[in-house]
């Protein structure tokens, strides 16, 4: 094995993190986090579908032709989101109401399936593990900090909790769609110039 | 041919498998999911709606078929009397359908009150229908009779600023809900006896 299990984790926490290094899987991005429970919420259900498709995958590599191998990781990947909208319906409804489609869509999600392609079905079980949590989580923590960033910034909250006073104004552009981008933006800006020091 | 056969046999076997496993899970939180839909999102609004009521109306409700679509009615107590009906209707909002519980007196046909369950609109604005009860207030009391409007529109509502279209889609929505309302009056009229003893 050409890395060790630490760095499959960590890579997906500063190297490769989704959002700000590879640029995928924007749509939840830009979507969901206009809070930053919202953030943390549809991160963690990214990283159950990443961890419970990247370990079946990698189970199951020797077996899955390679023609068909996309329409099966496709199979997969519907079958664990399908499972997290039911368990976030039954334990977590408000959460669930919040995300909406946007849960249905981790489907097509690029990041899901490009693990699976490109790490997954090449790799062992254990080092698809580590790869799919290390992804995951650095996918919760971009979702999480844009969510913050927003939700301070548009609606004055932390977390739901008021930050200022009655006087404050908040940035209502913040939480809708150009906010997003702008948000996404410089926040990627801001890592280009650390990373290139 | 080999080939041919190991492609149709796997996704056929990985399809069904997944099949099986989605039903179990589906079997087995259905329950549950009602139960939170019911408590979470439309039994805290019916509960406000109805304060004071002698009796739990989310736990006084009946089931009742209108066209084709089965509606679940909230009946409220007042003064050992049963005479508040409240059920829940969709309406289109700004960013996707919204779900609006209306409250009706069956005494003298007014308005008891509404209240936004589920909803994607905008925090800060739109999302204010839902978090701003003394906006809701301002529905209270009014007839059945004519059609509920914001002032722009000539009604005895006022918007919420910055969502007008919210305002409007709710008062729509509650409009809608009268007229079904007196609709299926009579029919209602009958359910409630037998809950109200």
């Amino acid at each position: 094995m050409a890395k060790s299990l630490t760095q499959e984790f960590t890579k997906g926490l500063w190297a490769e993190i989704p959002p700000f290094r590879l640029v995928l899987g924007l749509c939840p991005v830009l979507g969901v986090t206009t809070t930053m429970e919202n953030g943390i919420g549809m991160g963690l259900a990214t990283t159950f579908v990443l961890l419970g498709s990247n370990l079946i995958v990698s189970l199951l590599r020797k077996v899955i032709p390679a023609k068909v191998r996309i329409a099966c990781f496709i199979i997969i990947i519907a079958t664990f989101v399908i499972a997290v909208e039911l368990l976030m319906q039954a334990f977590a409804y408000v959460l669930f109401l919040k995300l909406g489609v946007f849960i249905p869509l981790i489907v097509v999600n690029c990041i899901v399936l490009g693990r699976a392609e490109a790490f997954a079905s090449k790799n062992g079980v254990v080092a698809s593990i580590a790869d799919g949590l290390g992804i995951g989580l650095g996918f919760t923590l971009s979702l999480s900090a844009l969510g913050a960033v927003r939700e301070i910034l548009g609606t004055g909250t932390f977390f739901g909790i008021e930050l200022f006073g009655a006087s404050f104004q908040p940035f209502t552009f913040m939480v809708q769609a150009p906010g997003a981008f702008m948000a996404l933006g410089l926040m990627l800006c801001g890592m280009n110039l650390v990373g290139s020091k | 041919m080999v080939d041919m056969i190991k492609m149709v046999v796997v996704l056929t076997i990985l399809s069904s498998f997944s099949g099986g496993v989605l039903a179990t899970l589906r079997d087995n939180t259905s329950e549950r999911i009602e139960n939170q839909e019911l408590n979470l999102v439309k039994g805290p609004a019916v509960r406000q709606i109805l304060e004071g009521a002698s009796n739990d109306p989310v736990a006084d409700r009946v089931k009742m078929t209108v066209g084709e679509e089965e509606k679940t009615l909230f009946i409220g107590v007042f003064d050992g009397n049963a005479n508040t009906v409240a059920f829940e209707t969709t309406g289109k909002g700004y960013a996707d359908k919204f779900g609006l519980v209306v409250a009706v007196n069956t005494d003298d046909d007014t308005l008891v009150g509404i209240g936004v369950t589920t909803h994607k609109e905008t925090p800060g604005l739109g999302a204010v229908a839902k978090d701003d009860p003394t906006w809701a207030a301002q529905f209270k009391g009014l007839p059945i009779s004519e059609p509920v409007a914001i002032t722009n529109d000539g009604g005895s509502v006022n918007a919420i600023s910055g969502a007008t279209i919210t305002s409007r889609a709710v008062c729509d929505a509650a409009t809608d809900a009268l007229k079904l309302y007196s609709d299926i009056k009579p029919q209602l009229l009958e359910q409630i006896k037998a809950v109200g003893k």
